[in-house]
């Protein structure tokens, strides 16, 4: 009999169909993966068997009986638990605190210490309990999500994108009390659309694709491409790199660039120095908040520093310039918030194209010359394949995706001699995301400097020609791509090698 | 469980989105008919009174043309200052100032006939609503204050110092001791559309204003910049406008209305400065922009809409003995149905079993 079973689960959205007739076992002390691109229903699925959203048609099975999960707390009562992709955590308390704000029933913080430390220690989850929660990496607050499931001894753990934002010796790590978890009879859904993982340590995978189950099989059993074949329904497309011609009349350079964090929460920028050629992409890794997001925005504008040949364009110190500025000079940016900064809500994509291409030749007396603006959105959307509803279309209406598209396909049509892009593929399918790769490639190709952000080690291996990593707001030295390795990487991503440490302990 | 929750619409018609007002002057006449019958008044004769009687006379319009004008002015102006989220709650106290100022030279100016007189007040108005205003723009970008704080606090400032004016200085010698100045001189004043009637060439600068607003928030790159930093600030420093530039220009393009709306009121209608110049017309002005979407045309119906409610609420207090917080409640219900009609244009109820 199978721990948890779901049959025919549906759920409709106004615009979509998010879970289509879905049917699922999952058996007691099991690793099952959900795969899926973005997209697929993966999220959608989690929420109803957790009880965060309840389903249109189906029924669930718990132990082989009929159960309503209305909420997560009656998920809890069950015996699920849950550790989402973006962690539901107080900053400014302890880690026992948030573990207590979320426990059913009351417990003095002494022994809840206690029972953390044992937990801890059991399944090799290193924590503090006393430690306030915003000294800590991204890996330790995992641990604390985990921990905080774990202390109500749930039989069905749920782990969204768990890797994501990890480094690659804690996703190792993470994999250890993973097995020994499933050893001990606690069943784990892992939800990725990573497939080296899926094979790695699934004993079974749920394979999903625009809302329905296209297979059910034995990830051991199966290879990588088999697997991208049955999440995306084809060939998972490739990117082509040619070789790097340097153009030395396009550079971004960084010379020792510090600055104090914005609030209690950033990281400071401590000593930073960077080259990125004309022909090159330089990718940035680094685990999430050891101030990438800091370093961006004094690159893009949106913040200013005071001494002017801190950054520089061309050649040309931009430093003191504003966003408007640096993109006379030929910068051009793409944030990895798309609705908000990227884009604007609630304005149309012509709107949209106007916020950057004011400065070129769109303006007469103060006006927008909005029948040319149409005309040159038209363009960016025909030739990016950007599906909207032209240039009218709000921005909030297009999906993440396609406003991708657009917000690259505009930035790539100011012809920058500088790009800088943080996150460009995220939440994308395997298509747009190859494409968004792929166009990157060829803006630097064609002899501009592209430096790239990005949370995903893979991504940056794939389409970089150097890398550096960022720990502390501390950026090492670059690594050329042939002479990349994960592992060395990976330990730059945990601290090892940089002067500063700071609080947070890496795995 | 059964519980009511919002939900967004995905393609809100554009149809709906326009008969939405008309839908709630609807509603809005359908309950304020239930109020009036159940306070004792014939609801049909008390709606007559309200909108139908007032549009009868050339006289009845006028007055609701006087009316209207400072309110469209002022929202005109203070609508270009909401869509970049400066919120100028100090209208009133910038029409003052700029009343002050115009009034001020006009005195001074006497009985001499320069013959462009008016036209150095219209200058001074402005400006002086404009200087008022760029108190609270300062601050907040030297110092991050809270403008409608600061803008609300420098309305009695403002109705202190004309207070002032009028009974200290400025006060008319002949006047009998009463807190007035000295008539102003007819150069110094707008002459009527038609004699005998009330309503002054001042209509003329509202008429242009609104197309200059209208100018402004459609078509200009300046009102492009000021509607994303009010709708997205994050694209806005992303985009590399500056922030500072939409506080000013919020604060000044307000100021300036509605000092020029407090000019033409003193060289309209009062012919004089007085402790009073509005009726509260810098505070009906946000009703107006709010009721007009922001939008330059829809402000212009909403100040006539407005300017109606209001002379009929004069005539029913007249005619029928009502209490003028009565015509009050009638206007605040036509906001709230006007702007819960809107609100529904985006968003639906539903009942959701869970």
């Amino acid at each position: 009999m199978s721990l948890l079973e779901l049959r025919g689960i549906t759920k409709r959205y106004p615009a979509v169909v998010a879970n289509d007739d879905i049917h699922l076992n999952v058996e007691a002390g099991t690793i099952h993966a959900i795969l899926g691109e973005n997209g697929a229903g993966k999220s959608t699925l989690m929420k109803i068997i957790y009880g965060a959203t309840t389903a249109d048609e189906g029924q669930i099975y718990w132990h082989g009986n009929p159960v309503r999960i209305s909420s997560p707390s009656a998920a809890r009562q069950l015996g699920i638990g849950m550790v989402y992709q973006h962690f539901s955590l107080f900053e400014s308390i302890t880690v026992a605190e948030n573990i207590a704000i979320a426990l059913d029933r009351k417990l003095d913080l002494e022994s809840l210490s206690a029972e953390i430390n044992l937990i801890s220690e059991k399944y090799n989850l290193l924590v503090e309990p006393d430690r306030l929660l915003y000294h800590l990496s991204v890996g330790e607050r995992q641990r604390v999500e985990i921990i905080r499931c774990l202390i109500q001894n749930p039989k069905l753990l749920i782990l969204d994108e768990p890797t994501s934002v990890l480094t690659p010796q804690a996703i190792q790590g993470l994999f250890v009390t993973l097995k020994q978890l499933a050893s001990e009879g606690c069943s784990i859904l892992y939800i990725s659309h990573k497939l080296e993982e899926v094979i790695q340590i699934c004993d079974s995978a749920t394979v999903l694709r625009g809302g329905k189950v296209v297979d059910t099989i034995l990830p051991s059993a199966t290879t990588t491409g088999e697997l991208a074949h049955l999440m995306i329904g084809t060939q998972p497309p490739t990117t082509q790199r040619q070789h790097v011609k340097i153009n030395s009349s396009s550079t971004l350079e960084v010379c020792q660039l510090s600055a104090a964090a914005e609030d209690h929460f950033g990281s400071d920028i401590r000593d930073v120095s960077l080259t990125v050629r004309g022909g090159e992409i330089v990718g940035i890794a680094g685990v999430s908040g050891n101030g990438q997001a800091e370093l961006f925005k004094l690159l893009s504008g949106e913040k200013i520093h005071s001494e002017p040949d801190t950054i520089r364009i061309n050649n040309v110190g931009v430093s003191r310039l504003n966003a408007n500025g640096r993109r006379h000079l030929g910068l051009a940016c793409i944030p990895e918030e798309r609705l908000g900064r990227g884009a604007a809500a609630g304005f149309s994509l012509r709107d949209n194209f106007c916020l950057t291409h004011h400065g070129r030749n769109l303006l007469r007396y103060g006006f927008i010359k909005y029948k040319e603006a149409d005309r040159r959105t038209s363009q960016v959307i025909d030739r990016f394949s950007v599906l909207c509803d032209g240039p009218h279309a709000a921005a909030e209406s297009l999906s993440g995706g396609n406003l991708q598209r657009f917000i690259v396909g505009r930035e790539i049509e100011l012809n920058p001699t500088v790009l800088i892009v943080s996150q460009p593929t995220w939440g994308l399918d395997v298509a747009a995301a190859a494409f968004i790769r792929q166009t990157l490639i060829d803006l630097s190709r064609a002899g501009s400097a592209v430096l790239v952000f990005s949370e995903e080690l893979e991504e940056l291996l794939e389409i970089c020609d150097q890398i550096v990593v960022m720990y502390g707001g501390q950026m090492s030295q670059p690594v050329s791509r042939s002479d990349a390795d994960i592992e060395q990487i990976g330990l730059l991503m945990a601290g090892e090698g940089f002067s500063f440490q700071t609080t947070a302990q890496g795995y | 469980m059964r519980r009511l929750t919002l939900e967004q619409r995905l393609h809100p018609s554009v149809a709906i989105r326009a008969l939405s007002p008309i839908a709630a002057t609807l509603i809005t006449i359908l309950a304020g008919s239930a109020m009036f019958y159940f306070l004792g008044y014939e609801p049909l004769g008390t709606l007559r009174v309200f909108f139908i009687d007032p549009l009868t006379s050339v006289y009845g319009i006028s007055e609701v043309l006087l009316k209207a004008c400072p309110l469209v002015l002022i929202a005109l102006g203070l609508a270009i200052g909401f869509r970049a989220n400066v919120w100028n709650i100090g209208a009133e106290g910038q029409l003052t100032i700029g009343a002050i100022c115009a009034g001020g030279i006009a005195l001074a100016i006497g009985e001499k006939d320069f013959g462009f007189t008016l036209f150095i007040m219209v200058i001074l108005g402005a400006l002086g609503g404009m200087a008022w205003a760029s108190i609270p723009a300062f601050l907040k970008v030297r110092f991050n204050t809270n403008e409608i704080l600061v803008t609300l606090m420098l309305n009695y400032v403002a109705l202190l110092l004309l207070s002032y004016l009028v009974h200290g200085p400025w006060r008319d010698p002949f006047g009998f001791n009463f807190p007035q100045t000295a008539l102003f001189h007819s150069s110094a004043m707008f002459s009527p559309v038609l004699p005998g009637f009330r309503v002054t060439g001042s209509i003329f600068i509202v008429i242009g204003a609104a197309i200059i607003a209208w100018t402004i928030v459609t078509r200009s790159f300046l009102g492009f910049q000021m509607a994303i930093a009010g709708k997205a600030p994050r694209a806005g420093l992303f985009a590399g406008y500056r922030d500072n530039k939409a506080i000013w220009l919020g604060l000044l393009i307000g100021g300036g209305a509605a000092g020029l709306a407090g000019m033409a009121e003193a060289a309209g209608p009062l012919g004089q400065l007085l402790p009073t110049i509005s009726p509260g017309y810098g505070y009906t002005a946000i009703i107006v922009a709010f009721l007009g979407r922001l939008h330059p045309i829809g402000v212009v119906f909403g100040g006539l809409l407005v300017s109606l409610i209001a002379n009929g609420g004069e005539s029913a207090q007249m005619y029928l003995g009502m209490h003028s917080s009565l015509s009050q409640i009638f206007q605040g219900m036509l906001l709230f149905f006007v702007l819960a009609a809107d609100f529904l244009v985006f968003y639906k109820l539903k009942l959701v079993t869970r």
